[in-house]
């Protein structure tokens, strides 16, 4: 068997490099860099052409502006927001593959606890959290808990259908090679279901920090801990809607973020391997 | 049967290798009149008895439906018998897996783990024995398994990166790591193209042949059973039982030239007219 690594390939038939308009890189960031910044100029030239007052629809420079004079106070909340998050998105990510590996092991376990699962998703978090922060005496414990019950679902269901993904040709080999539950589970079913998972993780990532939002709308804390959400309620009794758009945009940018750093870290655990993350070739 | 057995030994000219030419130890495996009805109701097999021999190369042909592959599974320990026993190295199944009487499948597809390089994807079979297991030299011993299946410098590569038929190279690279004494080997190269299912048959017979294996192997390959057996057995189907044999006689290990032999062509227009006779007598219903 030749090696076809070994053999150099003639130089004059290898594609010749790509002008910069046309590499992959360049398009990815230069398309939506010019879509956004068309939409922030139109934006800017509506609010000055029909003079729109600030307290009706800001301009981006004067939600900008607004960004810098509050940034002290928009990032404090920045920070208590994003803990919040990140506490809600590890305790659902711990919670979720932990029901999960409890749910495939037996069919009598899945039927009697799918259907609370469910529950859990179609319960709308609003009608719940009111509750929740009646209930919990800490404030934060009690976001940090709505935040979790939006995130846990996507992680439970999709670790699920990733445990029960196996080849089952491989299933059939490690039978016959009499492996235990413990071996197969870390051995087959987990790096089988990461694909599925890391999938799950990415729409919890998301909703771990609308569930931090939206709890913390209903709950309203002010003072010490006022996350985002705080910001936006404030800033809209006081009529203050540039800070509210500023608000909004580190609210989004947190988002991206977390869209990102979970997509960076599919691609890091996937990429060798999956179809899902791999590059296309051509 | 017994009669129509005689006249198929006696046309097709071969001899009948004795049981006890390979000496007067128990065979590997037997099997003694098994059934196997599934819960749907179908009976995949009736009655077979079996016996295969240390060191032959026995190859399962038929129809599909003949239960070339549940008789496969069965002997793999994968699938009970409905009824009847099945012998191996003369005890019960405990004795599957246990030092010194392994058995390696090589399944139809490579069922190579996809996320894993090459060689990690070799030393499963190795991760996944009893402790206690011999563990030692273990990145010598998956280096000679892939060297043995030319594919010693595709160690650090994942199985998405390899052709089909290297892959299976793999797979049969991870059975022959765990030294098995007996090879049982579910259609293999049934997916692959021609040119490449000849140059694996070709590494199979000299692998066999240098390691003494015991194989036994399922195919849909007429030219296939024939270049590779030491005995072929027919299956009808409607239910999956054994309708005829056939002993290939040839010296060993076999090379091209057999394959282009007037010997050859002779011995798989046999096959080809057993395997007729199989399915005419094989299918009431159709």
């Amino acid at each position: 068997m030749q090696d076809p690594r070994s053999r150099k390939p003639d130089p004059k038939i290898l594609p010749k490099p790509l002008p910069l308009l046309q590499q992959e890189w360049f398009q990815r960031i230069a398309a939506p860099t010019v879509v956004g910044l068309t939409l922030l100029v139109l934006w800017q030239a509506v609010c000055r052409f029909f003079q729109i007052p600030q307290y009706l629809f800001p301009a981006p420079t004067d939600i900008a502006s607004s960004l810098i004079d509050h940034a002290g106070l928009l990032f404090q909340s920045l920070k208590i927001t994003l803990l919040v998050t990140l506490q809600a998105f590890a305790l659902a990510t711990l919670l979720g593959c932990l029901t999960a590996f409890l749910i495939i092991q037996s069919r009598l376990a899945e039927i009697g606890l799918f259907p609370f699962v469910v529950l859990l998703q179609v319960t709308p978090i609003v009608a719940i959290a009111p509750l929740i922060i009646i209930l919990v005496k800490s404030t934060s414990l009690s976001l940090v808990i709505c935040a979790t019950l939006v995130a846990l679902f996507p992680i439970i269901s999709n670790t699920i259908t990733g445990l029960r993904s196996v080849d089952p040709g491989l299933v059939s080999y490690f039978r016959m090679k009499r492996a235990g539950r413990l071996e197969t589970l870390m051995r087959l079913q987990i790096p089988s279901a990461l694909p599925f998972f890391l999938a799950g993780l990415r729409i919890s990532s998301g909703l771990a920090l609308i569930g931090a939002i939206v709890g913390e709308f209903v709950a309203g804390t002010g003072g010490q801990s006022a996350g985002l959400a705080y910001q936006i309620l404030q800033s809209g009794f006081q009529l203050d809607i540039p800070l509210m758009f500023a608000a909004l945009v580190l609210i989004a940018c947190l988002g991206i973020a977390m869209f990102f750093v979970m997509s960076a870290l599919t691609h890091l655990l996937l990429g060798h391997w999956h179809e899902s993350a791999m590059k296309e070739q051509r | 049967m017994t009669i129509l057995k005689a006249v198929r030994l006696d046309m097709t000219e071969t001899r009948r290798i004795e049981a006890g030419k390979t000496g007067t130890e128990h065979p590997v495996i037997q099997i003694l009149s098994a059934n196997k009805i599934f819960p749907n109701g179908t009976q995949a097999l009736d009655a077979v008895d079996l016996n295969v021999q240390q060191g032959e190369f026995l190859s399962l042909i038929g129809p599909s439906g003949c239960g070339k592959s549940t008789l496969l599974k069965m002997i793999a320990n994968l699938i009970e018998p409905t009824d009847g026993r099945i012998l191996w190295w003369n005890g019960g199944p405990e004795r599957i897996g246990s030092a010194g009487s392994r058995l390696a499948f090589v399944f139809q597809d490579p069922t190579l783990m996809p996320w894993a390089r090459v060689d990690a994807n070799v030393r499963l079979a190795l991760d996944l024995e009893r402790k206690g297991a011999d563990k030692s030299d273990v990145a010598a011993r998956i280096h000679a398994a892939l060297d043995q299946v030319g594919l010693a410098k595709f160690a650090r590569s994942y199985p998405r990166e390899l052709s089909g038929g290297m892959r299976m190279r793999v797979s049969i690279a991870r059975a022959l790591i765990d030294q098995p004494d007996l090879l049982l080997m579910d259609e293999p190269f049934g997916a692959l193209d021609e040119f490449t299912r000849n140059k694996l048959d070709l590494d199979l017979v000299r692998l066999s042949w240098e390691r003494r294996l015991t194989t036994l192997f399922v195919t849909h390959s007429i030219y296939e059973a024939v270049f590779l057996s030491t005995r072929i057995i027919v299956m009808a189907a409607n239910p999956g039982r054994i309708h005829s044999e056939l002993v290939i006689d040839e010296p060993q290990p076999r090379d091209e030239d057999f394959r282009g032999s007037p010997r050859f062509a002779q011995l798989c227009r046999d096959l080809s007219r057993m395997l007729t006779e199989a399915s005419h007598a094989g299918s009431p219903q159709s």
